[in-house]
């Protein structure tokens, strides 16, 4: 009697782990079918087609496809529209993340402040830009940005200022473009960094104010160490948004004026949608996808310098 | 816990038979009536309701309905359907956009008890919408573009009419010019719009593509000669050298005199008569040719019934509703489209309007562009070119080298197809 338990015992304990698992794999599974199916196979099968002419001749008879190698990608790096959507999309990107991340930091600082207040009356005015319709947005920011009837005009003219033809300039749409922008989605990175801040003890700037350390100071040697980390993450998403951008430039200006708003993803969208080259779009979407890789792990790479994480 | 679990599973429940019991009553009821859906873009799709109701008086146990697309995004719309096999009955289509239509199969050919609609229509716009000796769209509206001028100034200048050949033109924009004094052009060209080049080069004698539209044939002495007559007009101070988007007003402008010729079709005649100020005296003419009164591209919209619709005959009844002269004079009253059939141009409408009477002329004139589905990008790459040339990049001749380099390439698919017998 006594002995089977001995033996029983660590077949039990064996099938127990593989019990467990069994019932691991059973839980991650679905995340995992989910991520095979929507994303590997389907990013799979756009670099397949990059290397295809997929085009409107397929569409009607998919014998039409030929297989063209890497040509998609030689004659990308041939088209100066490619490069000139590449150079718009960098100038958003290069103004555009660190303007959104102040504006939310800093919006985050003085929401987070003691002195303000009605404080969740402000957290909704600024979080509710992010959660309205973009095209309906779009099309209210245009109203704001006209020559003439515009308000935004109307307060630089009541200044004294000559009016700003803001979406019809090649020298003014990105600025316009990016205001706008800006103003739609730092309500999101804002709440982050709430969230982040709210968790700085208070122990910490009671000690600094004990040193002597002014409101900057504070600002510089507790606040920014603390959410280190969290800048890193909202500035890797930004990145990748605003290498993403395609909604805004497409309802407000249409790629244009002088082709000055043309970014990767409206280009992808041309090529594929407008003259119907799939093929080619692939192509951009792959170039696209290893520009934001690239600069993620330069990011990271200075980020690790920094110390923001281990 | 338990009950919350239960709680739960009855909540799912219902939701799903509310779901069932919603998509029941979405279930198509079947009372015999025909349901055609009809795509319409811009100006068409808002007035073609107007006109509609009379159309399903006559013809009882159909019912039309009419969705809208903008211009904008009407072509990728209608490529997308056909992918996603959710094509419409039957729709508008730009003229320019049947061929490539026609090369992914999805319109069905004017069948034999409706090719007496395919009478009594302009040879060029016809011509358009025939593709591999068949016609798939039958004209709705047409449109081209010709000259606006302004008549005051050209009269000032000592000319009564606009001069029918190039060296003739020219002459009239110097004199022009002239009298509106230092500072003006004589004509707009806006160097981004390929249209105006375009025209100049269908004036030619020959075609602009070659080997059975397989490959570029700009290099031809006829299309260098265009390309030379364009760069002319730039390098002697007639046009400027302007995009569309530096000139935020065009009727202001054409009102001051900075240019005194000016590009384009049925459309802008509402607008000058709106916008202008009634002493600014200005009238339509016909394009300018070589030698004598020249070509233009004949543009507007057709209507195309899909192959896989199963209310064919509905649908080619509604479509010689909208062929209908009568109907058509109605709608050009609503519109101002000019109508397709030749014999609705007769009603007093039509006929007594000063400034439609040259487009009557410049469409008989018309010559239809070829029919690749290639030709918008060929063309986006023409302009592109031409506007380097303008502005210092290539001599005429290296232009239309370039341009055929271009269009050879964009036409590498289609030669592989021929080649193959996969296309004709």
């Amino acid at each position: 009697m006594t002995a089977i338990p001995v033996i029983a015992r660590p077949a039990r304990r064996a099938g127990t782990r593989r019990s467990r698992e069994r019932a691991a794999w059973g839980f991650v599974a679905p995340s995992l079918i989910a991520i095979g199916l929507f994303f590997a196979i389907p990013v799979f099968s756009a670099l397949l087609l990059s290397l295809t002419d997929f085009d409107i001749y397929a569409l009607a008879d998919i014998g039409n496809v030929r297989f063209v190698g890497l040509q998609n990608y030689e004659r990308l790096l041939g088209n100066p529209l490619f490069w000139t959507a590449m150079k718009n999309t960098g100038l958003f990107a290069v103004i555009g993340v660190p303007l959104s991340i102040i504006t939310s930091l800093g919006a985050a600082v003085i929401l987070n402040a003691r002195v303000v207040k009605w404080r969740p009356i402000w957290r909704v005015m600024f979080f509710a830009p992010y959660v309205t319709t973009l095209v309906a947005t779009a099309v209210l920011w245009n109203y704001l940005l006209h020559t003439r009837y515009g308000i935004i005009n109307w307060a630089i003219s009541s200044l004294g200022l000559p009016a700003v033809d803001w979406l019809g300039q090649p020298s003014t749409s990105i600025p316009a473009i990016l205001m706008f922008v800006v103003w739609k989605i730092f309500g999101y990175n804002m709440l982050i960094f709430l969230a982040v801040l709210q968790t700085v003890p208070d122990d910490l700037y009671e000690a600094a104010r004990i040193d002597g350390a002014g409101p900057w100071k504070q600002f510089k040697h507790v606040t920014l160490p603390a959410i280190a980390p969290t800048l890193l993450l909202v500035s890797i998403i930004s990145v990748a948004g605003f290498f993403q951008l395609f909604a805004e430039p497409y309802v407000m200006t249409q790629g244009g004026p002088a082709q000055s708003t043309v970014t990767v993803l409206y280009f992808m969208y041309e090529e594929g949608f407008k003259w119907w080259n799939l093929g080619s779009a692939s192509a951009v979407a792959f170039v696209l996808f290893l520009c934001i890789l690239a600069v993620t792990l330069v990011q990271l790479a200075v980020a690790k310098k920094m110390g923001a994480y281990e | 816990m338990i009950e919350a679990r239960l709680d739960r599973r009855a909540t799912l429940g219902l939701l799903a038979g509310a779901a069932a019991s919603g998509l029941a009553g979405c279930g198509r009821r079947d009372d015999g009536t025909t349901r055609l859906s009809f795509w319409a873009m811009g100006n068409e799709a808002t007035n073609v309701p107007q006109i509609l109701p009379e159309f399903e008086r006559l013809n009882p146990g159909i019912t039309v309905n009419v969705q809208a697309l903008p211009w904008t995004a009407a072509h990728s719309k209608l490529l997308t359907a056909y992918a996603g096999d959710s094509l419409p009955d039957l729709s508008q289509v730009g003229n320019t956009w049947v061929s490539e239509m026609a090369a992914i199969g999805a319109i069905s050919p004017t069948p034999a008890f409706a090719a007496d609609l395919l009478t009594d229509q302009f040879p060029a716009v016809l011509e358009t919408n025939r593709i591999g000796g068949q016609v798939v769209g039958t004209p709705w509206y047409v449109d081209t573009r010709l000259i606006y001028y302004r008549s005051d100034m050209l009269e000032r200048a000592g000319f009564d009419a606009v001069p029918q050949t190039w060296a003739g033109w020219k002459a009239a924009m110097h004199a022009v010019k002239r009298v509106a004094g230092p500072g003006t052009y004589a004509v707009l060209l806006p160097v981004n719009e390929f249209e105006q080049l375009l025209t100049f080069g269908l004036q030619g004698a020959e075609p602009l593509l070659r080997d059975r539209d397989t490959r570029g044939n700009f290099s031809s002495a006829s299309f260098i000669a265009a390309l030379e007559f364009y760069k002319s007009l730039f390098d002697e101070g007639l046009a400027p050298v302007a995009s569309s988007t530096q000139i935020s007003n065009v009727w202001t402008e054409f009102e001051r005199g900075w240019f005194s010729f000016y590009f384009s079709g049925p459309w802008t005649i509402g607008e000058f008569r709106s916008r202008l100020k009634p002493e600014t005296r200005w009238m339509t003419s016909g394009v300018p040719g070589p030698a004598g009164p020249g070509a233009s591209a004949p543009g507007g919209s057709s209507l195309v019934v899909y192959r896989h619709s199963p209310h064919q005959e509905a649908a080619w009844k509604l479509v010689r509703f909208l062929s209908d002269p009568a109907v058509q004079a109605r709608f050009n009253g609503i519109t101002g489209n000019l109508p397709a059939r030749e014999s609705a141009w007769a009603t007093p409408a039509v006929a007594d309007d000063p400034y439609i009477a040259a487009f009557k002329g410049q469409l008989s004139r018309a010559k239809a562009v070829p029919k690749v589905p290639e030709w918008e990008r060929i063309v986006t790459e023409m302009q592109i070119v031409a506007e380097r040339m303008v502005r210092g990049e290539y001599t005429p001749r290296a232009a239309a080298a370039e341009i055929d380099r271009r269009a050879d390439r964009l036409l590498e698919k289609r030669r592989w197809m021929i080649e193959q017998g996969r296309a004709t």
